[in-house]
């Protein structure tokens, strides 16, 4: 049995809270619950070194928030919609959005399926109704309740999940989707992935509240806030929050106290802002170390078995890198579609005279 | 047919949508026991009920953020916004929602949905009930932009609108809601877009105008038929898209122009309008391209009829225009 890493804070559940919290199978599900949780570990390793290789333009890694993307992605039902904040793209990938086609996105060639248009980490996935999202924060807050609304007036079993960030919470489309949910009863569950800082803004300057989950208070919403790095807390916390969703008790917000592990994207150098002291207790909490303990203390799986999990992961990565790095670009016809559902003049006109527009250099 | 005002042809676009397809949804302030400040969702409450007419918070962000999401799932929402002067906390979710979700999801998420707002001054509406900010949603790739003039094309363009597959920005010209009457053709009577309409034929000079601004021109062009100038009136009904042809075609004809609109002149659709024809048909022009619009201050509440487009002052333009050498 491996040593807990030092200072890492151990899960407190022996095999009994476990079959209590995580109900049957829960053995199974730990198992596959630490190996997404560890690929999300590695796939944000690799990339942001990719980046730093500039071999990917950007890359916002969710290094921390892991066990959060994967308890909920393990409760998630085919009918359930996703509209993910900044940081959900592994509970995309859990969900079974295809590896190649999100690495084919995060370098923005002509497979990606957005077509290279968005920055890497801003996947679509049709398949997997998980939201193509903006840059702009808070928007699918809203939009969440939208979709929660059309799911509940189509007696759709389905239910929405938002995700959002700490800085969110300051918004006004927090307030408006938070509003509404709670006015017309919406089956939709409010995820917060409160990772304490808004870029360099810790959350203490984001809100008064200390804990943001009071905030759903206002809106006559239930909410409560765990341990984000808990796996087990996660997702009994949220297996709850979805039984009462889906049996008509209406709106639900869970506020997951996480640690930003990594900076906030590629772009960003935490060393201006973070205190001393601060990697020391997100190292503390860290949700793959924490959850490896368990693993361990529980003989769930062999060291051999973690390896070769590790090698399968890193194989995967390496050869949808491989593939996608030969991949083209989108093609120039690409940049013409999709504005609307047919182009309309003068897009009409620009996409005719692209060739003469575009057509070699000037002597 | 029967005759009835502009915002009857809206209310009875949206009755028969709703009676013909479930997924259309109307929501916003006070659109449901109220039937709408202006009365425009009269009756839909009582009909179709309270989920499918649904009495939104004050909340333009949510309302439109709401109706995007019930978009996604396929719903047919149209939401209407009280004001166009209120529309602005939904931008965001105008501009970088609803305006890019087809694009930036390589076509997975289309987000088709009708926001309906009155716009436009003459009512004594003062800053915030009466402005004209079009330009601010034709400037914005991935929406289209409608405007109605009379019952027909309120009713026709709206039917369109509603079972488009593109968000579309209805904006209703609030001041001639009730005094614009006409023929309402029966039933599913769909007008298609980007097809201008003439209001008044004429070969002397081409005028151009959209939404409340139509009648006016049509009235001036009345005023100068009388000193012998036969003015062409082209109601553009949508800006996006915008009738190219429609355009080029009168102004090859007449060789004169003049853009009329309620917003301001410096970088309004007037612009685009005048720099389509310095393009296309620069040649064909026997004076240049005038203007007449609102002037570029905020919008007033007592010398309103000073800052809007008069029949008067259409009707200089048009004169000047025609007898320029």
């Amino acid at each position: 049995m491996a040593a807990v890493p030092e200072g890492v804070l151990p899960l407190p559940y022996g095999e009994r809270d476990l079959a209590e919290l995580l109900g049957d199978g829960w053995k199974e599900m730990l198992v596959r619950g630490y190996r997404w949780v560890l690929f999300g570990r590695l796939m944000d390793s690799r990339f942001l070194g990719l980046q730093r290789q500039g071999r990917v333009g950007f890359y916002g890694p969710a290094t921390g928030h892991e066990a959060l993307n994967v308890g909920c992605a393990l409760l998630l039902r085919e009918e359930d919609w996703v509209f993910p904040g900044l940081r959900e793209q592994l509970l995309a990938l859990v969900r079974g959005l295809d590896l190649q086609a999100y690495v084919h996105h995060l370098f923005g060639n002509g497979l990606d399926p957005s077509l290279g248009r968005q920055m890497p980490c801003h996947p679509t996935g049709r398949p997997v109704a998980y939201v193509s999202m903006a840059s702009t924060v808070g928007t699918q807050i809203v939009q969440a309740a939208g979709s929660a609304y059309a799911q509940k007036f189509r007696n759709d079993p389905g239910a929405t999940v938002a995700f959002f960030g700490d800085g969110a919470t300051s918004t006004s489309d927090f307030h408006a989707g938070m509003n509404l949910a709670g006015v017309y009863q919406l089956p939709v569950l409010f995820v917060c992935a409160n990772n304490q800082w808004a870029i360099s803004v810790p959350v203490r300057r984001q809100t008064a509240v200390p804990v943001l989950a009071e905030k759903s208070k206002a809106y006559g919403i239930p909410g409560e806030r765990i341990d984000g790095t808990d796996f087990v807390r996660v997702y009994a916390t949220l297996r709850r929050a979805f039984e009462d969703i889906r049996t008509g008790h209406g709106p639900r917000m869970v506020e997951a106290l996480v640690y930003r592990m990594n900076p906030h994207s590629s772009s960003d150098d935490p060393t201006r802002y973070v205190p001393s002291g601060w990697m020391k207790e997100a190292q503390a909490h860290d949700p793959l170390a924490r959850l490896e303990e368990l693993m361990d203390r529980l003989g769930l799986l062999s060291s051999e078995q973690k390896e070769a999990m590790r090698k399968e992961i890193e194989d995967q990565l390496r050869r949808a890198i491989a593939a996608a790095e030969v991949a083209q670009p989108p093609t120039p016809d690409t940049l013409f579609r999709d504005t609307l559902s047919e182009a309309v003049w003068p897009l009409t006109e620009e996409r005719d005279t692209f060739d003469r527009d575009q057509g070699g250099h000037f002597p | 047919m029967t005759e009835a005002t502009l915002i009857q042809g809206v209310n009875q676009a949206l009755r028969i949508a709703m009676a013909k397809d479930p997924d259309v949804i109307v929501l916003g302030e006070d659109v449901g026991v109220n039937g709408g400040v202006f009365r425009a969702t009269d009756g839909l409450y009582k009909e179709f009920g309270e989920k499918r007419v649904i009495d939104t918070p004050l909340s333009e962000n949510g309302i439109v953020g709401m109706a995007i999401g019930m978009a996604l799932q396929g719903l047919k929402p149209v939401a209407e916004i009280q004001f166009m002067d209120f529309i602005y906390p939904a931008f965001d979710q105008i501009v970088s929602e609803a305006a890019k979700f087809r694009y930036r999801s390589g076509g997975e998420f289309p987000s088709h949905l009708v926001i309906r707002t009155p716009y436009g001054g003459g009512i004594k509406g003062g800053l915030y009930h009466s402005q004209s900010t079009e330009q601010l949603f034709t400037s914005t790739p991935g929406l289209k932009v409608v405007i109605p003039s009379t019952p027909a094309d309120a009713k026709g363009l709206l039917l369109t609108a509603i079972f488009d597959e593109d968000p579309v920005i209805f904006l209703e010209p609030k001041r001639i809601y009730r005094t614009a009457t006409g023929e309402l053709p029966e039933g599913d009577a769909r007008v298609p877009f980007g097809k201008a309409r003439i209001a008044k034929e004429g070969s002397d000079v081409s005028v151009f105008a959209y939404g409340a601004m139509v009648p006016q021109c049509v009235q001036a062009a009345n005023v100068v038929e009388k000193m012998g100038i036969h003015a062409e009136v082209i109601d553009l009904r949508t800006l996006v898209p915008i009738d190219v042809d429609a355009i080029v075609g009168s102004v090859e004809k007449t060789g004169r122009a003049v853009v009329v609109h309620e917003a301001p002149k410096f970088s309004g659709f007037g612009a685009e309008i005048s720099a389509m024809i310095a393009e296309r048909c620069l040649y064909s022009l026997k004076a240049p391209v005038l203007r007449v619009t609102g002037y570029d201050t905020p919008f007033p509440y007592t010398l309103e009829n000073l800052y809007l487009p008069s029949v008067d002052r259409i009707a200089r333009g048009i004169e000047r225009t025609a007898s320029a050498t």
